[in-house]
């Protein structure tokens, strides 16, 4: 029984793994091609493009491996494993839906699903400093200085709805949720978002794998089904961000008929939020390297300390 | 006094904007483009109005036009006229591949015989094929559409007035003969 269970679960987030991010990726072909005056994919699949992923995934299968020869062997294969899989990991804290509908209830899922995501990052570092390219070298440097810089204002933000809700608990927070808890929390929503985005590596804070400037950054020379796995980490991140700002700020289930309908709350909110991914993307240029940085140490770093003493104050005020 | 950060919200509301609108992509081989009229797409050779006279070779500006022809005596119909020459086309050629379509040689063929017609799917995989010999030209005119109409408040054509002149004034004189005719 327990053992269904636990396979149950894990099977479940596999599947969400495998299917959400596929789902982020065709929006996206779609979503910006129409944001662009322009159709996107029509051929494959016959309606309207729905398997051009699909048919992304053979031709990469079907690509050569290839390890370049100054490479660091054993490091550049591990390192899109590295990447890819602190995502899944992730996933599975994330609740769902009310009553135990989560992959694995972790007591301090924060501080589990943050202290995670970061090994992410160590994929690009691992890609760029295996690659022996100094165009990857460049890229994995810049998306280390950038989690170093925007890991603190998502820590800050997410420890401020943590303390809203008295608890690390993913569950407990979204148990403790009520709807005025946006506007308290909307700074710290902001921040959190923002610096996912950051993490993500998403436009317009690509600067890791700006491809004016330096190729593809610490992918600069992957081929095939890894670069494909690259890839797949980085919109299993959207998913895990989106969901992660859902849960934390936007109250997860609740909804109207969150009882029976809780999951389908979560899911919308999170593809909504992916939408504004996609929305930005399309939207904005990149920003320099010095802007970004800049941009997070002053301005998203106070922002997040604002949110934490206003979340105290009135803490302490209705308590 | 304006508001930080609208300019980033005008910058969304830009792509939502275009996101709600009708996509300009053209889905060309599935569906063909809408042309405006006058398309120049291909010239047709209408040969049965062509007398050979090479203002076409001549005027074109990359010499892109072959013809060949010969001279042939006609009979004279009459014992006491002379022998005619009429001139007949033996080839008449149009090089696709140095053709730059300006279209002067419609323009200066004085007797209709070359036309544009709309189709331009004609590419080939041997560059020696985008030289269209007659037939070829001549199967080009059965593309040409009919002339576009005339502007509501534009000038009647020179013919059809000249004509309907002529056809006014013989009805006149009919009128004015029968009636001369009641009156005797």
């Amino acid at each position: 029984m327990n053992l269904i269970d636990t396979l149950l679960r894990c099977v479940g987030t596999l599947a969400v793994f495998l299917v959400l991010p596929l789902v982020v990726g065709q929006t996206e072909h779609k979503v910006m091609a129409h944001m662009q005056g322009r159709l996107g994919p029509m051929y494959a699949g016959g309606f309207h493009g729905w398997a051009q992923l699909v048919a992304d995934g053979v031709k990469f299968a079907q690509k050569e491996d290839v390890v370049p020869a100054g490479a660091d062997r054993r490091i550049f294969q591990a390192a899109p494993a590295v990447a890819l899989l602190p995502y899944l990991l992730v996933l599975l804290a994330i609740p769902v839906g009310p009553n135990g509908f989560v992959g694995q209830a972790i007591d301090a899922g924060i501080f589990f699903v943050l202290a995670v995501m970061g090994i992410g990052v160590l994929g690009s570092l691992m890609a760029g400093w295996a690659s022996a390219n100094k165009f990857s070298l460049l890229g994995a440097l810049r998306s280390a200085a950038q989690l170093m810089s925007y890991e603190l204002p998502m820590l800050l933000a997410a420890a401020s709805v943590a303390m809203a809700a008295g608890t690390v608990s993913l569950p407990g927070i979204v148990d403790a949720f009520h709807w005025w808890w946006i506007p308290w929390q909307l700074i710290g929503a902001f921040v959190f978002f923002t610096a996912g985005l950051a993490e993500l590596q998403r436009p317009p804070f690509d600067m890791p794998v700006a491809d004016s400037e330096i190729i593809f950054g610490a992918y600069t020379e992957y081929t095939g089904l890894r670069f494909a796995l690259f890839l797949l980490a980085e919109y299993a991140g959207i998913v895990v961000i989106c969901a992660l700002t859902s849960v934390l700020f936007l109250g997860g289930w609740h909804g109207p008929f969150s009882d029976g309908l809780g999951w389908l709350w979560t899911l919308l909110k999170t593809l909504a939020l992916a939408f504004v991914v996609l929305w930005l993307r399309v939207t904005y240029p990149r920003l320099r390297e010095d802007q970004l940085m800049r941009f997070a140490w002053t301005v998203l770093i106070p922002l997040a300390l604002a949110q934490l003493a206003l979340t105290g104050i009135i803490k302490v005020a209705i308590s | 006094m304006k508001i930080p950060g609208s300019g980033l919200a005008k910058g969304l509301a830009v792509t939502m904007r275009t996101m709600t609108r009708r996509t300009v992509t053209a889905q060309y081989p599935d569906v063909q483009p809408a042309l405006p009229p006058r398309s120049r797409g291909v010239i047709g050779l209408l040969e049965e109005n062509c007398t050979v006279c090479m203002l076409c070779a001549r005027e074109c500006p990359d010499w892109c036009i072959y013809i060949d022809s010969h001279k042939e005596t006609l009979p004279a119909a009459d014992p006491n006229a002379r022998a005619r020459t009429r001139n007949v086309l033996d080839r008449f050629a149009i090089d696709f591949s140095l053709c730059m379509y300006c279209g002067i040689c419609i323009e200066v063929c004085p007797f209709d015989a070359l036309f544009w017609s709309p189709e331009f799917e004609y590419a080939e995989t041997d560059i020696r094929e985008l030289t269209h010999e007659r037939d070829r030209l001549r199967e080009w005119m059965w593309t040409v559409p009919a002339p576009p109409a005339h502007d509501g408040a534009a000038e009647e054509p020179k013919e059809i007035a000249m004509a309907r002149k002529a056809a006014d004034k013989l009805a006149a004189a009919a009128a004015a003969q029968e009636q001369e005719g009641g009156e005797s």
